[in-house]
């Protein structure tokens, strides 16, 4: 921002915030007025995302602003906190807004009207924008919107977000609001429905804050109310030390003064602001049909069946599981394929060098990581999306919850957790939804502890290797069972260390545990499309980032440094071969002269160098310096394991073929310094513990840092992971040697 | 009358109550009251979830999921009179904010 903007008033955009209930339809409403033309940020300093955009009127752009969703101007959350500042004027990097819309479910008035009526007493210009009409309207809900505009003295529009129905007429009212010729008969308050005992000691604390409210004078009243009503004392007034401690006496003695009127202080705003709803409701709402919704009913008495709904909610489950990890790996396979061509293509066209090595095995191959994980990101996003559309996302949370209790997280952790058996990233970043801050923070901390779809690659290949196939009971086969034992094992220690952290330093709650259950909807293709765009767009801008960028990071400590030396040998090594030899010799002598070059190399480069000095610290688990390179590569992609493994056991990396020979190569290996396998059974169960529990991914620390807007939790994550994962390797290793496996 | 307060997570699947109150002061009782669970407000059980917690509340036109825990703390009046699971009843039916 510019110096010219700050001082030359035309030029500043005007402001236009969005505030509502969760599930209201806010951002359909967003996405109608602004279009295509928003961005997503973080609130400096705060882990909430901050969405803005642009709509013009008559030739003027004016900044929107979707505020996260909110219950009440009295916060519990950060979400929270960052709407009432934001509405307050409180906060410097977000100015106030000159018009606020208050997004509410017309078929949901009562309680919609809490906020709305809360947001009217701030002062400042409000819109009622009565959203999901149509739905209201089906489930025979009329409003009487001009008795309403009359009622709380500001436009209320009815719109369709989700069809753009109103949408025209809501910009229409905008456009007259911010001109400021709305017909405004008087600002709103709950005041008659106060008792005036209250309205006398209320004037106690307004005193004490009005210079305060600078921006937002009118606001001193619902700030007041809100300062009486919060037994924490954590408004925005409550920082400054001395200040503090005068608002603080006061506010105590306030409450004393109305108890003995017999005013409970911990109820009389929600008891009078619903009294003065009821009013509204009653004046402005008509009921002309029974309200419960036949469909929604019959629906619910199945998928919350004690026997049905549970049966329905495992299958749910095993079909987005399905979704994951198999029919994503048709398109996966294709786009690796795909990928594979493109390098080859580069490699044709670019001259033999460094330039080639870092597009080839740098940029290609770190794209590559990214975009091979899209068909299982856009699956999952479209089921979840799906599942919140039509209703049936509240269902699972509903029939999960006690379960997720019993490790101290609540049902709504359960989706997060699902989504990190696909990815962490998108694990974590569905975590948003749970409003309790130390729900959420232990869902993140064990979010990567669910075995993401990277590791499964290393299973496979470990397992083929040294399982044997052999059969238990005739049925049950022992490579299967293992594959098996990994995932419990990785959802029994993610959530035995859920409720570790619940009942030690994330202990308690600042939310009760409730939630909506809407009715049913059909849902509808063009919002749950939007929606896994939406979210796949942010997996890519995210995670694929720091992916894409690491693989370069990684290229570039796997390729160096180079010793001019021994290139100098090997493009002798190769022109001799290519004098002496001709046709299929030839090739094979290149052949084996390249990989005995690439494993020098990774061997000498930074990599190496890192898997040499880690390896006493691997040794104790079983692991040779071979591994130890692998484990660094797998930082930027835990899937690198094996073409780590396969480059330093010189193994032709050619599609499919690859894993076959690698695993021969595998079983063949020899210590060199015993001559027994370098790698047995124990040691490939060791290192499969070792990947089920360790953190192992720079994308996942990159998102938990933003996500719990703290390095601290991000280190206490790796280090608690590796703590972890070092333990049970070393406790699986010695102990199966002690046991006397190998 | 005999007194037959209870609190909100023992009625029956169906049982409609007016809620007089809450258990204790606790902090995380004001959400609740923001939601609409205040003195006066007729609320409906609709289902247990399938292992017994949480539970699914009507009241003011939307339906609630609460946890058994939570709903321990709201005393209520049990409402005799006889409300079949029609919400529009549950509606209209509405107690004055004392005080």
């Amino acid at each position: 921002m510019n110096m010219s903007n700050e001082n030359d008033p035309i030029k500043k955009a005007r402001e236009i915030a969005l505030v509502g209930n969760p599930n209201t339809g806010k951002t359909t409403i967003f996405n109608a007025l602004t279009g295509l033309r928003h961005s997503t940020a973080n609130y400096p300093g705060v882990t909430v995302e901050k969405r803005t955009g642009w709509m013009r009127i008559s030739d003027e752009d004016i900044s929107v602003l979707d505020l996260p969703g909110t219950y009440s101007l009295l916060p519990r959350s950060l979400d929270e906190e960052v709407v009432r500042d934001v509405l307050l004027g409180i906060r410097e990097d977000t100015p106030p807004p000159d018009l606020v819309l208050v997004v509410l479910d017309a078929g949901n008035l009562e309680r919609n009207l809490y906020l709305a009526t809360q947001t009217l007493e701030t002062g400042i210009p409000v819109i009622l924008v009565l959203n999901m009409w149509d739905m209201a309207r089906q489930d025979g809900v009329e409003i009487d919107l001009r008795k309403l505009e009359k009622l709380t003295s500001v436009p209320c529009v009815a719109t369709v977000g989700m069809k753009r129905e109103g949408i025209e007429k809501l910009r229409q009212a905008i456009a007259l609001a911010l001109e400021g010729l709305t017909d405004i008969k008087g600002p709103f308050s709950i005041d008659t429905f106060l008792p005036a005992q209250l309205k006398t000691e209320l004037d106690r604390i307004s005193v004490l804050i009005e210079g305060r409210l600078k921006s937002r004078s009118q606001g001193v009243f619902g700030e007041a109310l809100r300062i009486l009503s919060d037994s924490h004392f954590r408004g925005p007034f409550f920082t400054g030390n001395k200040s503090r401690d005068l608002l603080q006496a006061e506010v105590l003695s306030v409450r004393a003064s109305l108890k003995q009127c017999g005013i409970d202080w911990t109820s009389v705003e929600p008891e009078c602001r619903y009294a003065a709803i009821d009013q509204i409701c009653a004046e402005v709402v008509r009921r002309t049909s029974k309200t419960v919704l036949p469909f929604s009913e019959r629906l619910d008495r199945v998928l919350t069946h004690r026997f049905w709904g549970l049966l329905a909610f495992v299958g749910v489950m095993g079909i987005i599981f399905q979704s994951i990890f198999s029919w994503a790996q048709f398109p996966m396979d294709l786009l690796s394929h795909a990928i594979e061509r493109v390098g080859h293509l580069a490699q044709a066209w670019l001259p033999r060098g460094p330039l080639e090595s870092l597009v080839v095995d740098g940029i290609i191959a770190g794209v590559g990581n990214v975009v091979v994980f899209l068909p299982q990101i856009f699956l999952l996003f479209f089921f979840i999306a799906l599942f919140e559309d039509t209703g049936y996302m509240a269902r699972a949370v509903f029939v999960l919850d006690k379960l997720m209790k019993k490790v101290g997280l609540n049902g709504k952790a359960f989706l997060p957790l699902l989504s990190s058996f696909a990815c962490t990233v998108p694990g974590v970043l569905a975590t948003r939804t749970i409003e309790d801050r130390n729900d959420r923070l232990a869902t993140i901390l064990v979010a990567p502890l669910m075995s993401c779809s990277a590791r499964l690659p290393i299973y496979t290949l470990l397992i083929a290797a040294f399982i044997p196939k052999v059969h238990i009971f005739y049925v049950l086969h022992l490579q299967g069972l293992t594959l098996l034992g990994l995932y419990l094992l990785s959802i029994g220690t993610g959530l035995g260390v859920a409720a570790l952290f619940r009942k030690t330093f994330l202990k308690g709650n600042r939310m009760p545990f409730v939630f909506e259950l809407p009715p049913y909807r059909i849902p509808h293709l063009q919002t749950v499309v939007g929606t896994m765009w939406d979210r796949a767009k942010e997996f890519i801008t995210r995670a694929g980032s720091v992916i894409f960028l690491l693989s370069i990071v990684l290229w570039f400590c796997v390729s160096y440094p180079k010793d001019p030396a021994t290139e100098a040998r090997f493009a002798t090594a190769r022109h001799q071969s290519m004098l002496t030899m001709t046709g299929k010799a030839l090739q094979e002598r290149l052949g084996d002269l390249e990989h005995e070059a690439k494993d020098l190399q990774i061997r000498s480069s930074y990599a190496g160098s890192l898997g040499k000095i880690i390896e006493p610290a691997i040794r104790p688990l079983g692991f040779n310096w071979e591994i130890g390179i692998g484990i660094v590569a797998s930082f930027a992609a835990r899937e690198l394991l094996i073409s780590t493994l396969a480059i330093v056991h010189h193994v032709q990396t050619k599609g499919e073929g690859m894993t076959a020979g690698l695993v021969e190569a595998l079983q063949k290996q020899r210590s060199l310094l015993t001559g027994k396998p370098a790698y047995t059974p124990l040691v490939a169960l060791s290192l499969m513990v070792f990947y089920v529990l360790a953190c192992q991914c720079f994308s996942t620390f990159a998102i938990v840092k933003r996500e719990t807007g703290s390095w601290g939790w991000m280190f206490f994550m790796i280090f608690y992971m590796t703590a972890l994962a070092w333990s049970a390797s070393f406790i699986v290793f010695q102990g199966g040697q002690l046991l006397g496996f190998q | 009358m005999p007194d037959i307060k209870r609190t909100l997570d023992q009625l029956k699947t169906g049982e409609a109550a007016v809620v007089l109150g809450y258990e204790g002061e606790e902090d995380l009782h004001y959400r609740l009251k923001e939601l609409g669970l205040i003195r006066g407000t007729v609320v409906q059980v609709k289902r247990f979830a399938p292992l017994g917690d949480p539970m699914e509340i009507i009241l003011r036109g939307y339906n609630l999921s609460i946890r058994k825990r939570d709903a321990s703390k709201i005393l209520v009046k049990p409402e005799t009179r006889d409300l079949d699971l029609c919400l529009e009843t549950v509606l209209s039916y509405k107690y004055r904010v004392a005080g």
